[in-house]
Order: C-alpha cells, then structure tokens, then sequence
C-alpha cells in the first residue's frame, strides 16, 4: 500500500486550491486523484469569462482560471494521478482507486480532502413526462459536446431550469447558430445569477418564462417538440396554458447535487438540505481528519468561493497532519437557522479553534427583499446587516469575528436568521 | 429460402429462435429496429413470475410455470443474473381475505409450489416496510427478478452463435403465402420461408391479420414506470403486489436484479403501437398507488420513468401455434404479463412444433452455453488484478455510476450481434443507468462508440433510425 500524508479526491477548482494550500501549509506529501485526462475540472469547459474576479480581481475565462492554479500545483510538483477512479473509502482512510497504468490500487491516507464536485440532476430525476428520445441533455453535457468536442447537440432548443449553466448555454447555443426559443423556469424566480440573466438572456432576447415547466416531450427517436405550461403555486400545471414548441433539443438546468457517494460510502454524515457532509468550522466531516469543501460540500456560484473554501480545507487538513493525526478535545456549538436560512457550513463550531474570521455561508429559501441577516450568539446579536434582496439562487456569507468569540465564553448556541427591517 | 423465418427480436422471438438453433435449418430473425429487445421485451416488470394468478387451465398458466421451472437453468446456461426473490400478494383488509384465498387456490391449481398464506407477523418480518395496513399475504417463494434485457440479449447472441441469421433495421410491410411458402415483403426486399413465425409483440395481431380470416385484436396497454436509486436496493426485498383488480395485476414495488427498485405498472390501454410515452397522469397515479402495499416509498429517489406496452389480446390469452387457415403460419400472439417468464416456454413449443412440421434434426454443433459481458465486480482481487494487467482497458471507468469500464464497453460493442448505439451499451453493460442518466459518460461512450465502429460521431444514434446524437459541428455553418 503507499502512504500520503493528504489525498485529494477530485483535480477541480477545489481540489487544487486545497493541494496548493495544504502544500503552503507545510505537508508536501500529497496526492490529487483525478478521474477525467485533464486536471481542472468543470472549469476546462467554462470557456466564457467571469470568473476570478474575487481571486485575482480580473476577469478570467474558465480554463484560465484553472490554469492559474495548475501552474501553482505543478511549480510546487504536487502529485497527480489522472483518468483514476476512487472506487471507494474506508473510514480508515484507505482509498481503493483504479486506472489503465495502475490497475486497482490502495493509498492509505493520513488526511482526506473531498473536492469531487457535483452532477447535474436528470431528466429521469425531474420525472418529465414524454417519449424519451434522443435530444435531452443536461446542460452540462451539452456545454461539454459544444465547447470541448466542437458538436452541436441541437438547432433548435428549448431550456427547463435557469440554473447558471442553462444560461450560460442559452447564450452560447445561440452564439453557434442555435436558436433558443425558451427558457422555462419551475419556481417563480431565476436559480440562476442575475448578472447571467441579463447577459445570457436579455441581450438576445430569449425570453424567461418564470412558473413554467415542461409537460410533454415529443418524438420517439430524436426530439420534435416540447410543451410548457404554467403552474401554480403548489408547482402543479394548470390544464389550458399549454404551449408547444417545435424543438429538436431540450437542454436541463435543473439544479445540481453534491456528488457524496464516496462519502457516504465511508459514513460521512450528510446533510439532507444540502445533499453534502456536515461540517465543522474546519471543514471537517463528522469523520475526523476527512475534510470537504467546493461544490460536494454545498453547492457554490462562484468558482472563486470555492477556491477561498478549499484553501482553508487544505490548510486544516495540513494542520490535522502536522498535529499528529489526532482529534483532540472538541467544544461543539452548533449553528441554527431560523427565518429564511435554509442551512449554514459550517454547522458546527468549536470557538478554541477559530482563528481570525470564519466565514459562514448559506442559502435562504425564497426571494426576500429588505430584511437583515442577523447572527446572535446566544441571546446577543452580533451581526445586523441590511440586504435588499437575498435570492436561492444566490449565495449568502457572514464573517464571525474571533472578538465575537472571545466576548462570549459560555456560548451554547449561534442562530443565523433574517429579520423584518 | 429459409426454412423459418421470425419477426420480431424481442424476448419471444429472440426465445424461439435459440431453441430452432438446436436444429438442422436455415433461420433467419427479422428485426425493424437496430437492435433486439427494443419493444415490450425492453419496458416491463422485469419479474419471473411464479404463476399463481394466471386462470387455472389457460395456456398463459402451464406456461408461466414451465418458464420459471426453466429460468434458473437457462440464466445459468446464458450467464445472466436471476434471483428467486419471492413474490408477496398482500391483502390489506380482512374483507379481501376471501380474494386472497382464490388466488392461493388458484395457484396451487396451476401447480405453484411452495405457496402459502403468510399472516401479519410473518409478512412483517419478511418484509420490513410492508405496510401497517397489511393483514396477511400469498407468498411464493418461486417468484424472481432478472434483467430482461440480457435475457433477450442473450437468447439471441446463442442462437446467432448456433447459426441463426438476424436481419435487424428490417420492417415486414407485407407477407402472403406462394404455393407451400411464405413470402415477406420488406423495404430491403423480399424473404423467402418455408415458415413464419409471428413473433411482433404489439403488432402481432396485424401480422395474424394479413394471413387469416379469423382475426385477433391487440390492444397496446400502456405501463408507466419509476426507477429508483440503488440507494433504495433494500427498501423492498420481494416482489410485493396488491391484490390484482381488472386491470391486470396492479402496482408493484420489487427490488431489481441490478439492485435498484421499480414501481409499476399503470395499466392504460392506448390507441398508438409506438406510444410508449409517459404521461403525468399515468405517473401521478403510479406513486399514488405504490404507496398502497409499503410505507414511506422513497419515490423521490426517481432516477427515470419509462413506459412500456403489453400486446393485450382481447381474451387475455396467449395465442401460440399455428394459424388454421394459414399452414406454415406460427403465432405467438398476445405475449403480454407473463410473457417474459413464459418465453423459455415458449421457445420449447414452438421449437418443438417446427422440429416435428418440418422434421427437423439435430445441429450437432448446438452450444447451449454462452458467456456474458464480463462483469469485473464478479471476480476475485487476484483475478481482477491479471484482467487488469493484461487489459488496460478496464481499468478506464467510462459510467461513473455503476462503475463501468472501457473494457465492458469492448467487450459489448465486439460480441455477436453487438451493441451499435448508447441504447445498445446500455442494455449490455448499464452504462449511464445510474443515478446520473448518462450525462457524464454520454460523450466517452461516444467517443468509443465512434472510433470502435469506424463512423463518424454524427452519424452516432441513440436507439437507431433517426435518434442521432448531435446534429453536426460547431463550424458546419460557418
């Protein structure tokens, strides 16, 4: 068996800001497993800019932004296995992988980082109705056919969901010659950025239709049509709104899943809102020296988030192994939510291990507009921040601050909530 | 001149045709899709059924039982999966007892053995989430699960293996007797036979029609299904039905051999032989109803419904043999519920039939044994590791999902009567069945696809015909 002070599972955005990280942090004894032949992940088919303006305070395309970080894992000559498939991991943290040069093979790790990313949810998940001809993708797989294979799935398109990706490729089928009739989305508001409505949708003028879905596919070999309806407030069609679309492509953007197989597989404790780990204030899964950050752990919008996430995950798994691999004592507070947060990671926290800011990220339930994020310790609020609008579809973060911490020795309990101007 | 020819490559056809390839004769499968087991054979239950609920004395009853006391050989024989999982028909009032009681007499009329009424306690203890309402259960320990799918794949490589010609992209658009043979008219031209056997599922009695006066109706029933995620492979652990009403034998919840769960079938009779499209209705009302027989179905975990279609004969009966005023003729019409269980049957039977008409004798060169896609989960470590070493290919994991690999993808693509698009990987393999649809490996396997067939990417389909994948290149207009 070989030995690594760190495994990372998964060469994305994560993945590889947790190398680098961990590498800083002083552990060189790391390995990054990668199933696909390119380390980078998703972002190797991100090819429109946007990204990295947080991180690098420009604006980087997908592959650039991928490449930035590459090139600091390779200038610190960070092992990598590509085409490597985890097949599974032990709670002993051995990790069972397979690929053509290797055959099956075993690492026994000293720490974990989980960084495999999430999946698209399916056509067979959403439960349309219809033939099931060819023609359906998920956008994703669309993005990668178009952008990374130079195919056209489709002509003419229809769009469910407004999930960033199914913008992204609302504009970018259209830029390669598609016309994209529609895009239909179930809730009565966007999942996706605002900035991607305006920029994907309204400056080519694809209309939005917002409590639509799609009720009927068409065609027994390749999609001919589709239909939308509206729906109602229980998202259930209302018979006569009816509208056909000739169509030979219906892309999906209907949301993404944490990709948590392998964590389950091992007993990580998963959290049902967000279909990831439950994790500590140092990332950490409720197996210790396991970490989880990126988009298995909740899903981001921003790649640069995920880069800021995995860093610090990186850098506490180093910590993990520079201590002797050994949990110590832990003085767990947990998180609440109440009023509109629907989750926070972390959702615990032990205040001795803070240092500096923690950041704490959420999502809220529906589109609130003129409220306050409150966080009380206890009985006292220490955070009241005014936001004219919180969305689902966009992320949420506050910082605790250590002085927070220090004022409250015998904190019980944090609640995170939103409260009525 | 063939000595026999058969329509239709779905489970009966593909049954017939293997049990003929015991013979001396020239036989040939003629097939209107790309591939075999693309109509009712690919869209059921997926059950064996143990045979207690077809009506005593009916050809449907002798069958099934035949089938299922045949399956365990012939999946051993055919290296395919098949599990005698047991089958529960749960009664969820005392008012219905008496029901309950019926069917376990009719059962034991049909000669189902080890059938017995099962009371609360034990059901419960079998059957953990059977629901609180549930008062007692016929339990048939003979009943199975199996993969329908490599049942007919199989079937059909064997009998391909044995001799047996298979003309697939092949749709019979008319058929009429010359002198003492049959004459098939398709689009690639017409097909001389000695006989025809009629085995076209859905579209058998319009093959029945054009060749004799006493006309039979099919009607297409529609059923909708929902497959649930492995993760709920134990929420069910036998086959579990409600006591059968008009419409056939209503909704089931079974684990499937593949270790996912399936809930169906509605029972919607439609007007359209190819409408195998769900319907919300069709769907709203299965999980309505599967929630009938368990508690807490874990219906969200969905990851794809799909309807297929039964060849609902007027009489619910099936009619096999051959056609009185039509010699040469053979049916095998109205092979709905339990077709699938009965076809090894039904293979017998007509191969017995066609031995005896045309005096057939034995192929001495007859394999009854054929081996499957190999499965590397089945191997040992030490074997897996050689099978590594000497191919590479399978350590390269195409599906994430159920984890499988290029080799399989190889080893389906380059067999007898391979696999010629993503649908016929599918069936062979599993690639993209899993909780993500394929949207991951749809472009590998296409890749692979492309470059192992020699065709372009463009010319790539889903299921033949006109399911073709991408429509062009980013540049094609430029």
């Amino acid at each position: 068996m070989i030995n690594y002070d760190i495994v990372i599972i998964g060469g994305g955005p994560a993945g590889l800001a947790a190398a680098v990280s961990a590498y800083d942090s002083g552990v060189h004894s790391i390995l990054i497993l990668e199933r696909d032949k390119e380390l980078g992940g998703i972002l190797g088919q991100c090819i429109h800019n946007g990204f990295g303006l947080h991180t690098f305070k420009e604006e980087l395309t997908g592959p650039e932004y991928a490449q930035r970080y590459i090139d600091q894992v390779l200038e610190r000559k960070i092992e990598y296995k590509l085409r490597s498939m985890v097949l599974e991991i032990s709670p002993e943290k051995v990790i069972t992988a397979i690929n053509r040069e290797d055959g099956l093979f075993e690492i026994q790790a000293g720490a974990i980082v989980l960084t495999m990313g999430c999946r698209e949810r399916s056509r067979g998940a959403l439960n349309i109705p219809g033939f099931r001809p060819a023609g359906v993708y998920t956008a994703g797989t669309a993005q990668r056919l178009v952008n990374l294979e130079g195919y056209m799935p489709g002509r003419e398109v229809v769009i469910l969901g407004s999930g960033d990706i199914g913008l992204i490729m609302a504009r970018r089928m259209t830029l390669e010659g598609a016309k994209v009739k529609v895009v239909a989305e179930l809730l009565p508001y966007s999942g996706g950025l605002k900035r991607n409505i305006v920029q994907c949708l309204n400056d080519f003028d694809i209309p939005l239709k917002l409590s639509h879905t799609v009720v009927d596919i068409e065609g027994n070999e390749r999609v001919e049509g589709v239909t939308i309806a509206e729906v109602d407030e229980k998202l259930k069609p209302i018979p006569g709104t009816e509208e056909h679309y000739t169509c030979d492509t219906l892309l999906l953007s209907c949301g993404l899943i944490p990709e948590n197989e392998l964590s389950r597989g091992m007993g990580v404790r998963i959290n049902p809102v967000t279909s990831g780990p439950y994790v500590n204030e140092s990332l950490e899964t409720s197996i210790p020296g396991v970490f989880a950050a990126g988009n298995v752990l909740h899903v981001h919008d921003l790649v640069d988030f995920v880069s800021e996430e995995a860093a610090a995950a990186g850098k506490n798994a180093a910590a993990f192994v520079k201590s002797g691999m050994a949990e110590g004592e832990r003085h767990e507070i947990s998180l609440s939510v109440e009023d509109g947060p629907r989750y926070t990671v972390p959702s615990t926290i032990d205040p001795a291990k803070v240092e500096g800011n923690l950041t704490v990220r959420f999502r809220v339930g529906k589109v609130i507009r003129n409220h306050f994020v409150c966080v009380y310790f206890d009985q006292d609020r220490v955070i009241h921040i005014k936001r004219p609008i919180m969305a689902p579809g966009e992320m949420e973060e506050v910082l605790l601050k250590k002085k927070f911490f220090d004022d409250h020795p015998k904190l019980a309990k944090i609640t995170v909530r939103v409260e009525e101007a | 001149m063939y000595d026999i020819v058969i329509i239709g490559a779905g489970v009966t056809g593909c049954s017939v045709a293997r049990e003929l390839s015991r013979y001396n004769a020239k036989i040939c499968v003629v097939e209107k899709e790309e591939d075999v087991c693309c109509g009712t054979s690919k869209a059921n239950s997926a059950i064996v059924h143990a045979g207690f609920d077809a009506a005593a004395g009916s050809l449907m009853a002798k069958l099934n039982l035949i089938g299922n006391l045949m399956m365990n050989d012939l999946a051993e024989e055919l290296d395919i999966p098949y599990r005698q999982n047991g089958s529960l028909v749960v009664c969820l009032s005392e008012e219905d007892r008496p029901n309950l009681v019926k069917l376990y007499e009719n059962g034991l009329k049909n000669g189902v053995e080890q059938l017995r009424i099962i009371e609360k306690e034990e059901l419960q203890a079998l059957e953990p989430n059977i629901s609180p309402d549930a008062v007692a259960a016929l339990y048939a320990p003979t009943g199975g699960i199996i993969c329908p799918f490599t049942l007919t794949i199989a079937l059909a490589e064997n009998a391909n293996t044995n001799g047996v010609e298979f003309k697939f992209d092949t749709k019979v658009t008319g058929l009429h007797s010359v002198k003492d043979y049959w004459v098939i008219e398709t689009p690639n031209g017409s097909i001389e036979t000695k006989c025809v056997v009629n085995a076209a599922g859905v579209y058998s009695d319009v093959f029945h029609n054009m060749v004799s006066a006493k006309k039979i109706h099919i009607t297409p029933r529609r059923g909708d299904y929902c497959l649930l995620d492995k993760n709920t492979g134990n929420f069910a652990k036998q086959t579990i039905f409600p006591l059968p009403g008009k419409f056939g034998k209503g909704v089931l919840v079974s684990p499937t051999i593949h270790g996912n769960t399936i809930v169906g079938p509605t029972a919607i009779d439609v007007d359209n032989k190819g409408g195998t499209n769900t319907a919300a209705e069709g769907l709203n009302d299965l999980i309505e109803k599967a929630g009938s027989t368990v508690k807490d179905l874990p219906i969200r975990q969905v990851i794809t419904s799909f309807a297929g279609l039964r060849a609902h004969e007027d009489h619910h009966e099936f009619i096999i043999g051959e056609v009185e005023d039509a010699p040469g003729f053979i049916d095998c019409a109205g092979i709905e519920s339990p077709g699938l269980t009965s076809a090894p049957a039904i293979g017998k039977m007509v191969g017995d039939l066609l031995k005896d008409k045309l005096s057939l004798s034995p192929n001495p060169n007859f394999n009854g044994t054929r081996k499957g896609v190999l499965d590397p989960k089945t191997l040992s470590k030490e074997e897996y590791a050689k099978l590594l070493k000497e191919k590479p290919a399978y350590g390269n994991i195409i599906c994430r999902c159920e984890g499988i690999s290029e080799g399989e993808l190889l080893d389906a693509i380059h067999r007898p009567l391979g696999a010629k698009n993503l649908d016929g990987i599918k069936r062979r393999t599993r690639a993209g069945t899993g909780r993500c649809q394929a949207g991951f490996c749809t472009p590998r396997q296409m890749e692979i696809l492309s470059r192992e067939l020699g065709v372009d990417q463009s010319e790539l389909t889903k299921c033949g015909g006109k399911s073709k994948l991408i429509v062009g290149t980013t540049k094609d207009r430029i």
